[in-house]
């Protein structure tokens, strides 16, 4: 059961290699949307530490939009979804695979950069600390959401905006206890509580989010 | 002969037009049965109905005499479908795709395995080179390169010919016919009238809703 999770996850990475320019992208998306904030509002550190954790979770949640349509849209072109649901294996388990997938393509390389983004809002220390942290707990819970609303609009026209429509609003916890670890963290407060949370969201992101997922795609299939 | 796939009173309904009613068949070991009729007839329908992606509108599929409803993991092990589209990736060479393909459908395959597979029809040298720069018959042939160490019993093709040129057919006609030899069972879908040793050949002609497509040998 491992290994089939194992090699759905190691074929989704050697595809996102072989096509680098959507995933870069997407990061590219995020570096510049949360660098128009400091051009935008001007040097007023102050106000930019308070922006700083809400504008860098919705950037990470846009950037992560962005690469949704395309987690099931063309494994349905070129017919190996067919093939993914005709496996043997529960069809859960594939889209477990699919999401780790791309969460290592896309909501890891966002974490991973946030912290140097941060520098531009003058964040201190521990709030680019607990900023990484938040969005390396949380980005696996946008991943998992995002398969159901990409499974959904599968086939669909204009399956873009719908996407947003139909996930958007599905990330708002995420978003509120993600941001709010960082803003807890600058006023002085532990952020634990937040992160536990966050951490909940996205167990059930990665474990529960990919059976229903699973149900949309045999719809999307039938 | 007792029917190893029986397919009962399917019935298809697309938008508002009745594609077929009242069809059915079955299917022994060693047996082959062919879908005929024109385009939009629904054959790829009815291939994608025994295989458990669609649900009849009425009827059911039967594997072994037990509903393929309840028993969709066993059914689906012994399953082998091959679709209209190829279901390679044209980012990643044939070789990369063959294993890929069997590692999800949970096959083992070899890589000496596959190559040689690859090699049996005709695409030795282009082992390395991604899908994309393939032509149509030679993406076909990749597709179709799963077939050559495929032990499952049933085979459900659709359309498998298209695309490939004479030599590839007769090759691929041999490859169901060792099948079939085996014991196995096929199902296709074809325009063209391609000889197959089988013990049996049943044919199946939709789109004629009057005498209900029932299988006639």
């Amino acid at each position: 059961m491992i290994a089939f999770v194992r090699a759905i996850v190691a074929r989704d990475l050697r595809l996102a290699m072989r096509r680098r320019s959507d995933v870069v992208s997407a990061l590219f998306f995020f570096i510049i949307v949360v660098s128009l904030f400091p051009l935008g509002v001007g040097p007023q550190p102050e106000l930019l530490r308070t922006l700083a954790p809400g504008v860098l979770w919705v950037a990470a949640l846009l950037a992560t939009m962005l690469s949704l349509p395309r987690l099931f849209a063309d494994d349905l072109r070129d017919g190996t979804l067919e093939q993914l649901l005709l496996a043997p294996q529960p069809l859960g388990l594939t889209v477990i695979g699919k999401v780790v997938a791309h969460w290592l393509v896309c909501g890891l390389p966002l974490a991973l950069l946030a912290p140097v983004l941060g520098l531009q809002f003058d964040l201190p220390a521990d709030g680019l600390k607990t900023l990484t942290l938040s969005l390396l707990i949380g980005t696996p819970a946008l991943s998992g959401i995002g398969a159901i609303g990409a499974a959904l609009t599968l086939g669909v026209r204009g399956s873009g905006v719908l996407l947003s429509l139909l996930v958007l609003p599905l990330y708002i916890p995420v978003l509120i206890f993600g941001a709010g670890a960082v803003d807890a963290v600058a006023t002085g407060m532990a952020s634990d509580a937040h992160l536990s949370l966050l951490g909940a969201l996205a167990l059930g992101g990665v474990f529960f989010a990919p059976w229903p997922t699973a149900a949309a795609l045999r719809i999307a299939l039938e | 002969m007792d029917g190893l796939l029986e397919a009962i009173d399917l019935e298809c309904v697309r938008g508002e037009r009745r594609l077929f009613a009242h069809v059915g068949f079955r299917l022994g070991a060693g047996e082959l049965l062919y879908l005929q009729g024109g385009n939009g007839t629904g054959k790829t329908t009815l291939l994608r109905m025994l295989c458990g992606l669609s649900t009849p509108m009425a009827g059911e599929v039967r594997w072994r005499g037990a509903p393929i409803r309840g028993q969709a993991d066993d059914y689906r092990r012994e399953l082998c479908y091959l679709g209209h589209p190829n279901a390679i990736k044209e980012d990643l060479t044939p070789l990369e795709n063959l294993l890929a393909t069997a590692r999800l459908v949970g096959e083992t395959l070899d890589e000496d395995a596959a190559i040689d597979a690859l090699e049996q029809l005709g695409l030795a040298g282009r082992a390395d080179l991604a899908c994309r720069y393939l032509s149509q018959g030679q993406k076909r042939r990749v597709a179709l390169a799963r077939l050559v160490g495929e032990r499952r019993l049933l085979w459900l093709l659709d359309e498998p010919f298209v695309a490939l040129d004479v030599a590839a057919v007769e090759f691929v006609a041999g490859l169901i016919g060792a099948h079939l030899q085996r014991g196995g069972l096929a199902v296709l879908t074809t325009h063209q009238a391609v000889p197959i040793a089988a013990g049996a050949t049943h044919e199946l002609v939709l789109g004629d809703l009057s005498t209900g497509g029932s299988a006639t040998t």
